[in-house]
């Protein structure tokens, strides 16, 4: 394997082999990918596959066991300090469950990335917030503490706090999960016009194909901690393999077999099969 | 057999226990020195500290403390008086109450009272904040956002302990003061004046300042225990309780522990 240094104009991100554990159990067997400039690239995956922790992992919130993640040319493992905080003033992160501050209000939440890391000037720094809020459909709400939104307003809120620094890479954990089809939609909807407005290139992580299907330019369908498809729509559309067609045709699991692959996922330190 | 087997298991375990103990320390000997670091020398090298974040703090630390640490710190000078005049009657000495008094609660009494109180209201609070905001991933979003959590969190509490903790200190060395001036007052013949200037006379200024550099020392036992019980918060909502009640009990117990090793230096300085 080649550890060069990709150079500007190369992926934006960039997965080689990558490899993480939690404690003694290996949730992400060895995975590669790479996701261009201005590219939306969606990571599918049932529930448990390993979606959530494959993103942690891009962010730098989790340590790979093995191979390595480029980020804007870094490996992010061996990054410092200094360097790390350039690539994450440049990135949005929106998570699983929102993770607004619970003690700030939302323009508050909005506005903590400008405060921390620009010198802007109160007054321009509350017009931002109230574009970004705008942005989402949450013009009026910038008072509210986040424990009075609904879910799928915190969800907003906290895409709005991911765009707060015009990020290059945004990354969004389920952004429409739990929500109804009309936010569901807005989300999405949301998604296209980053993508179109700003040349953003985005990581989705899903389990909606719906959506899945609306807003990428790529998929990548994860099973257990592997990669089992990648490609455009329409190559993973097409795809014959048996595991990535139950999972677009919806085919429930086997009963029996489900428990057979339970209970080896549980006694076994699953090695990868290559 | 088994019995026996457990037994000579005994040492082992002292000894994993003795070096899980060493690790937390050092865990929050770093942590400290951490947060002291960003307070102390970050704004002279460009980074920024968070003055209303440390405000917000001070008030919650310190400002909203002072009814119960004013009314605790009266009742137990006014119990030291009752209990010293008890002995000090029997020698004929009961004009020595204020010096009872007064030597007890500023070199002991008032900081270790201050600190207990303070455990309770902000040590446990600063482990369930941190510990809620861990569970929430809010940790793992300032970290993202290329904002440091302990610049961000513990920093300021940091702080605003090391200012309150103290200050909230006199303060219950004076109210202690004030409890025991009241029994001088009902029950042995002193005025309000006379009873405090016994009270001056009894006191060197070395007496309040070792009592001010305890309770300065405290504050950071406290600071660090809490947070760092707050960032070791696992996931779910139960582990909040864990932490928080784990907070309160080993804060309590290292301010004591920091107590005795303080004290036993001064007595030993002091000696000759
Ligand atoms: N903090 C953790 N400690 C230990 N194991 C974990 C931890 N977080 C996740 N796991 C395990 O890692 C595996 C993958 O979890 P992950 O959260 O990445 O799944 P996911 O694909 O995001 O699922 P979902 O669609 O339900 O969000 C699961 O089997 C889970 O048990
Ligand atoms: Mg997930």
């Amino acid at each position: 394997m080649s550890e060069s240094i990709p150079e500007a104009g190369r992926p934006v991100i960039s997965v080689t082999d990558l490899r993480v554990n939690y404690g003694e159990r290996e949730i992400l067997h060895g995975i590669s990918f790479d996701v261009e400039r201005g590219e939306t690239l969606v990571i599918l995956g049932g529930s448990g596959s390993g979606k959530s922790t494959l993103l942690r992992t891009l962010v730098g919130l989790e340590k790979p066991s093995g191979g390595a993640v480029w980020i804007r040319g870094v490996n992010i493992a061996q990054a410092s300090a200094r360097e790390m905080d350039e690539i994450r003033k440049k990135m949005g992160v929106s998570f699983q469950g929102g993770a607004l501050f619970g003690s700030m209000t939302v323009g508050d939440n909005v506005a903590l990335p400008l405060r921390e890391h620009t010198r802007l000037e109160e007054s321009t720094i509350e017009i931002m917030v109230r574009i970004k809020l705008e942005q989402v459909g949450l013009a009026s709400f910038e008072d509210f503490m986040p424990s009075q939104l609904s879910g799928g307003m915190k969800k907003r809120a906290a895409v709005a706090r991911a765009l707060a620094l015009d990020p290059e890479i945004l990354f969004f954990d389920e952004p429409s999960a739990g929500l109804d089809p009309i936010i569901a939609a807005g989300i999405d909807e949301l998604i296209l016009e980053l993508k179109k407005a700003y040349a953003m290139s985005m990581v989705v992580v899903t389990h909606e194909l719906a959506s899945a299907f609306l807003i990428a330019d790529r998929m990548l369908l994860i099973d257990r901690g592997s990669v089992i498809a990648m490609g455009a729509k329409k190559e993973l559309a097409d795809s014959t393999n048996p595991r990535v067609r139950q999972f677009l045709d919806r085919v429930p699991e086997p009963q029996v077999e489900d428990e057979l692959n339970y209970l080896q996922m549980l006694t076994e330190d699953r090695k990868p099969r290559h | 057999m088994k019995a026996a087997y457990k037994v000579a298991a005994v040492p082992d375990r002292v000894g994993l226990e003795t070096l899980k103990g060493l690790a937390y320390i050092g865990g929050l000997a770093r942590l400290a020195g951490e947060a002291a670091y960003i307070t102390l020398v970050g704004p002279f090298r460009g980074q920024r500290l968070r003055p209303q974040r440390a405000f917000h703090q001070a008030m919650a630390v310190g400002v909203r403390a002072i009814p119960i640490v004013s009314l605790i710190s009266f009742f137990v000078g006014l119990i030291m008086a009752l209990q010293s005049a008890y002995e000090l009657q029997r020698l004929g000495a009961i004009q020595f109450v204020a010096d009872a008094v007064a030597i007890s609660i500023v070199r002991e009494l008032g900081p270790l009272i201050t600190a207990i109180i303070v455990i309770g209201r902000s040590g446990s609070a600063f482990a369930a904040e941190i510990g809620t905001m861990k569970v929430t991933e809010e940790v793992d979003a300032l970290e993202t956002m290329a904002v440091p959590p302990v610049a961000f969190l513990v920093a300021p509490k940091f702080l605003a302990m090391l200012v309150m903790v103290p200050c909230l200190t006199i303060w219950a060395d004076f109210m202690g003061v004030m409890g025991g001036c009241l029994f001088g007052v009902a029950g042995a013949n002193f005025t309000f004046v006379s009873y405090l200037k016994a009270t001056s006379d009894a006191l060197v200024l070395h007496d309040i300042s070792t009592g001010l550099a305890k309770s300065a020392l405290f504050s950071v036992v406290i600071t660090a225990v809490g947070c760092q019980e707050g960032f070791s918060t696992g996931a779910g909502a139960e582990e909040i309780g864990r932490s928080t009640t784990a907070a309160v009990v080993n804060s309590i117990f290292l301010v004591i522990l920091v107590d005795l090793v303080f004290t036993t230096l001064f007595y030993i300085t002091n000696r000759v």
